[in-house]
């Protein structure tokens, strides 16, 4: 079966099947680059129809400093900020997206990207009413903390930590929108 | 070995999940559901089909101490492929299965039938041992799925049968492991009649 080795041929082998996988591979990623940038770019639209009263604007990705940390947002002219807030939930990396309309209530979350524990934490994806608590939220006259912290927002059961990181994060999206409208 | 008998080892005397007990890694961590369990299995088995022909044509060519190396190059480069592929065509499935199909790289039941089975036959024997292989470790895994997902979340294929939660320790690990035990017990005990 197999041929005999010799350096010469065991080099030959390796370049010649490392040269003929790394083309393989380049041609397919060239061919599939602007579909994956398209697929990545539906489903952050998607966010933020989901997360923002209905417009007919081109949302523009900005990002700003605040408190020592960097946000990412999009600008909906006439809709309001689509903020990304990546806080630490009970799993790990807990990323949301927050939409805060021009007159500053929270209008609708949804999560990015989460590692919550399944069927506990990661109900924070399904649970309306959890979710729904959130939807035209005045983060200026109620208080977004938990109930056990004495905040005004009902934790999903047995998923304090989650809900917690949770509400840290449209808080956290909040004071960016602040600085935003402080700029402006 | 007839050719038919290629396709059906790899459901019951060679199951990689029962039988030869490789690939747990996936197997135990992309279950939680039936879906999750059948994306997990077909990914795996578009890798194992096209890595076995391509090393069962340069096998004979190959220096007998290079050919790990080669073979890891040769998987690795189906696994970037069927990536890429899957960022693009279904970007729900990539980053439900995540990790893992990177991870398909090291999966060893792709290298063990590189190794075992792709290096010493011809080019359509390997690719029908890719599609047995291929199919017993995803009807593994779905039926691993199916099982996790009707006792862990009450639901069959996302079809929910009972309001609420079920037991939640069957969607994470611990659940995993004694649904495999269990169906080892009882897949060794059925084919053994």
């Amino acid at each position: 079966m197999a041929a005999k080795s010799n350096l010469t041929n065991m080099a030959l082998s390796l370049t010649l099947v490392c040269l003929v996988c790394s083309a393989l591979l380049g041609g397919i990623y060239a061919l599939t680059a602007a579909p994956i940038e398209q697929a990545q770019q539906a489903k952050t639209n998607s966010s933020i129809a989901r997360v923002l009263p209905a417009f007919d604007s081109v949302p523009e990705l900005e990002t700003i400093e605040v408190d020592g940390a960097s946000y990412t947002y999009y600008r909906v002219p006439g809709s309001g900020y689509a903020v990304i807030s990546k806080v630490v939930g009970f799993g790990g990396p807990l990323t949301l997206m927050v939409g805060i309309g021009e007159d500053g209530l929270v209008c609708n979350t949804v999560v990015l990207s989460h590692s919550e524990t399944p069927g506990l934490g990661a109900k924070c994806q399904t649970d309306a009413s959890f979710i729904d608590q959130f939807k035209g939220w005045d983060p200026a006259a109620r208080r977004l903390a938990v109930t056990k912290d004495g905040g005004e927002v009902d934790a999903i059961t047995a998923s304090t930590i989650t809900s917690r990181a949770y509400t840290a994060a449209v808080a956290n999206a909040y004071n960016v929108y602040l600085k935003l409208s402080e700029n402006e | 070995m007839s050719k038919f008998g290629l396709i059906t080892k790899g459901l019951l005397k060679e199951n990689p999940t029962f039988v030869l007990v490789l690939g747990l890694c996936p197997t135990l961590a992309t279950t939680t559901s039936a879906m999750n369990g059948l994306e997990m299995g077909l990914a795996t088995m578009f890798v194992l089909i096209l890595s076995n022909i391509v090393i069962s044509l340069i096998a004979p060519v190959v220096p007998d101490k290079v050919h790990i190396p080669v073979y890891i190059v040769v998987i690795a480069t189906f696994v970037t492929l069927l990536q890429l592929l899957m960022q693009a065509y279904v970007p729900d499935v990539y980053e439900t299965l995540g990790l893992f199909i990177p991870l398909i790289v090291v999966n060893c039941i792709v290298l063990g039938r590189a190794e075992a089975f792709a290096s010493k036959n011809s080019v359509g024997d390997s690719a029908l041992d890719g599609i047995g292989i291929g199919i017993g470790f995803t009807l593994s895994l779905t039926v691993i799925g199916i099982v996790r997902e009707i006792l862990g979340s009450g639901s069959i294929f996302g079809w929910k049968f009972i309001a609420g939660d079920g037991v939640l320790a069957f969607v994470m690990a611990p659940g995993a492991f004694l649904v495999l035990g269990y169906l080892m017990v009882l897949f060794n005990k059925l084919a053994k009649r």
